[in-house]
């Protein structure tokens, strides 16, 4: 078996313009060769690339995976543990000592609950729009606002502090920015929560950050927590809405199919998670010697999972390139992850999606895009959730 | 004694909601802490497709299905 074993130096910069929602071609090549192959972290630790479904998902689900990021062998200096409250970083039970009273303010039925004034923020991002435009760029008059103002609203983050602070999650999510410029980000955003949290203790509102300050979380760990939370909880539903519009601007069959039949909504979104998978790779590093795929995974091994990729494996999923509003298995994707880091804020991702496509598609009868497709300028690889930067998109006046 | 076909295991359970998604007719969250609550530990055959759906798309492993012996052959 050996001599098919594959080899990728490194994960590519960019992807084809042509082909802006595929994985890239590397990593496609990459699994026909196979679901795992050798790989070389950019500080020249070996590790191993997996891009088929059902060997990513099953290191997810295995507990002799880790993700603490003091074990990722990636560059040849230790990196620190994570913050308090990054639990993202962390393995149980310090993982699910964060995760267990967040949980239950991210249920199916408490998101459902806020569909209601999901649509109001939609429809006034909508109304600024139509009342603007066209054009207009999709990415800052809809992809962005929306999820920022749920996100904020949840948390207690007040009104007039986001713009500030939606910079600061673009510079270190954007993939662009130098090491300095990152830090700064960081730094800045890290300060700001540290007075958010204080000022929640001393004047707790209706909110979640509020409602947290009541357990026995220290302040350290709300402002780590808290960072999590928005930096996850608006950047890549941003960019679901954006880049998932594009897809449907570049297929146009599938958009007329959504707007004509509202049922197909919430299979709609479970599709564009599948096929656009903007949270594109994770990490975990094995904490034993594990066989996978008829190779060894030695101990101390870091594996980076290519989420992407699995989620465009035709053993799972048939005709996997096709972007299909109807696809009946879409749900079983991994674009949420799996095992117990699954992202916690889905359900609120999916209760957005949802309201925010039907609401787009409804308004904009004959929405489109206001330059040539090749000139819409996407994020690189190198940042870690995938999506475009902006989105000139035009329509008939006076149509609605 | 005949054990239940549908079981939950809250102790693994991380709260993410799947099965109260794809099957809510079975399956609910606890509003406390997110974690399952089994509404039907033998749901009625119009349910069970979704259950053993849910089986399928738990994150954390935490309910299993076992299903009813068919009858006959």
């Amino acid at each position: 078996m050996n001599e098919s074993l594959h080899t990728v130096t490194a994960l590519p910069a960019a992807r084809p313009a042509d082909r802006p929602f595929d994985p890239p071609a590397e990593l496609l090549d990459a699994r026909r060769h196979g679901p795992i192959s050798r790989y070389t972290h950019p500080g020249g630790r070996p590790g191993w690339l997996i891009t088929g479904y059902d060997l990513v998902r099953s290191v997810l689900a295995d507990p002799r995976f880790s993700s603490r990021r003091e074990l990722m062998n990636v560059v040849d200096f230790e990196l620190p543990p994570a913050p308090p409250g990054e639990f993202l970083l962390m393995d149980d039970p310090q993982h699910r000592r964060y995760r267990k009273p967040l949980a239950g303010r991210f249920t199916v039925r408490r998101m459902r609950l806020l569909a209601e004034r999901i649509e109001q923020i939609t429809a006034e991002c909508l109304d600024a729009m139509e009342q603007t435009g066209p054009p207009a760029d999709l990415v800052t008059a809809f992809a962005k606002p929306i999820p920022t103002i749920v996100i904020c609203e949840l948390l207690g983050v007040p009104y007039e502090d986001r713009g500030s602070f939606q910079e600061q999650i673009d510079t270190f999510m954007g993939g662009e920015t130098s090491e300095e410029e990152l830090m700064a980000a960081y730094t800045a955003t890290q300060e700001y929560l540290a007075e958010l949290v204080a000022a929640k203790r001393a004047n707790p509102t209706d909110d979640v950050l509020s409602e947290l300050t009541g357990t026995d979380l220290t302040d350290e760990e709300l402002k780590g927590i808290s960072l999590i939370l928005l930096a996850a909880g608006f950047d890549t539903t941003a960019n679901m809405l954006s880049l998932g519009t594009f897809a449907l601007l570049r297929n146009p069959e599938q958009m007329a199919a959504l707007r004509a039949d509202p049922a197909l909504t919430d299979g709609a979104v479970e599709e564009l998670l599948r096929y656009l998978s903007v949270a594109k790779t994770f990490m975990r590093t094995a904490l034993e010697d594990v066989e996978l795929g008829g190779r060894t995974i030695e101990a101390g091994t870091t594996v980076v999972l290519s989420y992407h990729t699995a989620n465009r494996d035709p053993e799972r999923f048939a005709d996997p390139d096709v972007l299909d509003l109807r696809r009946q298995d879409a749900g079983g994707h991994l674009a949420f992850s799996h095992g117990i880091h699954q992202c916690l804020g889905q359900q609120l991702a999916r209760v957005e999606m949802r309201v925010a496509f039907r609401a787009l598609v409804d308004r904009f009868p004959t929405l489109r895009l206001a330059v040539p497709a090749e000139e819409v300028r996407l994020r690189p690889e190198t940042a870690d959730i995938y999506g475009v930067k902006s989105l000139p998109v035009t329509w008939d006046k006076g149509e609605s | 004694m005949r054990t239940t076909p549908l079981r939950a295991d809250r102790e693994r359970c991380i709260g993410a909601g799947m099965c109260a998604l794809t099957a809510p007719e079975v399956f609910d969250q606890d509003p406390d802490d997110g974690r399952v609550l089994l509404l039907r530990a033998d749901p009625p055959a119009a349910h069970r497709a979704a259950a053993q759906t849910a089986v399928g798309v738990c994150p954390s492993g935490a309910i299993t299905f076992q299903e009813p012996e068919p009858s006959g052959s």
